[in-house]
């Protein structure tokens, strides 16, 4: 079954065709990768699907739902939540406030009844904890709970920014180079928690540079290159494919 | 919960102690500008938690301070005899009217100080509304001076409107009537009551906002504050969350107006100036922006001594140095949340900065 369905999106920044024509779609339960070489329009593409970016012709419909014209912030209401490149936390709250604020699409506590601390919110607040902590407990951050966010080691806050994204529990988990800044060791423990998240029954859909990350973990991947789709398929395939292999390393010639 | 409402019994304690301190000390008419401070403190909370918790900074919250005040003094002094027609005296049956004399012996129909104080707020909320939609969507220094542009406009206007008093303001506002015989007045008789009236609202404010902090909406605000669009990706309406914010401080500053014009019985323009709207973000700067008890404690020192007239002259040359000197040695504020371990910090490191 399909979950996100991107048909024939495009982008352009001015003179620049960013994204052209591009169409794939993501199977719920699967964890998919967008790769391509630098300045490829990958994040171009995740802004798009996101609602950051409105694409200007194409359809981009999640869970039976067009959202093209949606802001990020509705899209995150329907079940689908991104990560950035550049780690964006909270950096002045603690671990625990990051992953709480994950929480608000699924609490309902506005200005009036959190003015009167009206009784209702205080039981909100409990499971809001509850349930950040069980995410935390799977992602071994409990330790950290009461750190400020911006005084973490960098592979942490990665973490940390992943559950707050889980806190949401989103249907579609979209992270945009999870591995960036990681060295081998915390790549490869990146790799088990994304994994683990996809056994939660949550479907990835992912940007990375680092391919042995992407090969291993990878149900299906997309190659793009300047905008346009040039390769999907299973990790295997992709690697033996010559265009792929023509845009990553360049011809014989 | 008890860590919350502990610093709020404190600072009851405190209002208490001044409020004794002048009683034996023979000084009570000191309880004037401090009831007077208790309202420019409402305005000062508002703003903290605008400036220091949803991070958008307001240079015109003096012109919703005037909105407040002008509406209400008008109304309350505005005599409706002259127009008895269909609407006034439907008004006049419905007991929303007030009659009473005017200095001079005469007869004054004016609307009830009530309803002038709900129409002042409806109208706040409007323009609230009205400004902060379009101009929240700016950021930093846009924000600043597209918000002092407001407060420029407020009081141009009030000093450029005949039927507002232009220069002169508008006095004779009559007191606010309460339950239980209380009135809001600057009467000497009334001094006392006034002054817990004032410091009462303040603490109730105080507290709402606490639990504002303290709430889902606190959090989903201290994460606009700090990374807008990430923010949005969790599922927050950040704009909407930042007008909710900016309408909320507006109508305590309205409030704060409205009271303080029937507790000096009048308003003059200079309510509505660009520099009250200053030393507001003045003070908010230096009570440690994201936090209500630096505020207020500072508003209550500094307003206290601004309108015992200890600064002279230099009044505003006051604020307009603070803001500087915080803005270039301590943007964090002076009573920010890790002041003491800071401090110790300083006093660790400075040894070995001075070895070579």
């Amino acid at each position: 079954m399909t979950l996100l369905s991107v048909r024939g999106v495009s982008k352009r920044f001015g003179g620049l065709q960013a994204v052209n024509d591009l169409s794939f779609d993501v199977a719920k339960g699967s964890i998919k990768a967008l790769i391509g070489p630098n300045g490829a329009g990958k994040t171009t593409i995740f802004n798009l699907i996101s609602g950051s970016l409105h694409p200007d012709c194409g359809e981009i419909v999640f869970g039976g739902t067009e959202i093209q014209a949606m802001s990020s912030c509705q899209v995150a209401v329907r079940g689908m939540v991104r990560t950035f490149q550049h780690i964006r936390l909270f950096p002045k709250m603690t671990v625990l406030e990051n992953i709480m604020v994950g929480r608000h699409v699924h609490s309902r506590a506005g200005f009036l009844a959190g003015m009167l601390n009206l009784p209702f919110t205080w039981g909100e607040e409990q499971r809001i904890r509850e349930k950040s902590f069980e995410i935390m407990e799977l992602l071994g951050i409990v330790p950290h709970s009461g750190t400020e966010a911006a005084s973490l080691a960098y592979g942490q806050q990665r973490v940390v920014e992943i559950g707050r994204a889980l806190a949401c529990e989103p249907k579609l988990l979209m992270l945009d180079e999870p591995a960036a800044g990681l060295n081998m060791r915390e790549t490869n423990e990146m790799g088990r928690v994304i994994s683990r998240i996809r056994e939660m029954g949550v479907t990835v859909l992912l940007v990375e540079h680092d391919m042995s990350l992407v090969m291993k973990i990878s149900d299906e991947v997309v190659v793009v290159s300047y905008g346009e789709k040039i390769a999907e398929d299973r990790p295997l395939a992709i690697q033996k494919n010559r265009e792929v292999i023509r845009v990553y390393l360049g011809d014989d010639e | 919960m008890a860590r919350r409402y502990l610093p709020v019994a404190a600072f009851a304690g405190l209002i208490v102690a001044i409020q004794l301190a002048t009683l034996f000390t023979g000084t009570d008419y000191h309880l004037t500008q401090l009831t007077m401070t208790a309202y420019y403190s409402l305005v000062i909370v508002g703003l903290c938690m605008l400036i220091g918790y949803a991070g958008q900074i307001s240079l015109g919250h003096a012109g919703f301070f005037a909105i407040g005040g002008y509406l209400s003094a008008f109304l309350t002094t505005y005599n409706l005899k002259p127009h008895q027609g269909g609407f006034v005296s439907l008004l006049l049956k419905s007991g929303v009217l007030v009659a009473r004399p005017d200095a001079y012996g005469g007869d004054l129909l004016t609307v009830h100080p009530w309803l002038a104080c709900v129409v002042a707020i409806l109208l706040t909320v409007i323009v609230a509304y009205l400004v902060g939609g379009p101009v929240l969507k700016l950021k930093g220094h846009y924000l600043a001076m597209a918000t002092l542009g407001f407060g420029i406009i407020v009081y141009r206007m009030v000093l450029g409107t005949g039927f507002l008093g232009a220069a002169d303001g508008i006095s004779d506002v009559p007191g606010f009537p309460l339950p239980a015989g209380l009135v809001i007045t600057g009467k000497s008789s009334a001094r006392v009551s006034n002054y817990y009236l004032a410091w009462g609202l303040v603490i109730l404010g105080v507290v709402l906002l606490l639990n504002l902090v303290h709430s889902r909406v606190g959090r989903a605000l201290a994460a606009v504050h700090g990374a807008e669009d990430a923010a949005e990706a969790m599922g927050i309406p950040t704009a909407r969350y930042k007008l909710n914010t900016f309408v909320l401080s507006a109508v305590f500053a309205s409030l704060a107006g409205v009271l303080l014009t029937h507790y000096n019985g009048g308003i003059g323009p200079s309510e509505a100036g660009v520099m009250k709207s200053v030393r507001y973000v003045a003070i908010v700067a230096i009570g440690g922006m994201a936090n209500l008890w630096g505020a207020l404690s500072m508003s209550l020192v500094l307003n206290y001594l601004s309108l015992r007239g200890y600064f002279g002259t230099y009044d505003d040359a006051v604020f307009g140095v603070i803001l500087i000197l915080i803005m270039l040695f301590a943007p964090d504020g002076l009573l920010r949340r890790h002041l003491f371990s800071d401090l110790k910090r300083i006093v660790s490191r400075n040894p070995e900065e001075g070895a070579p």
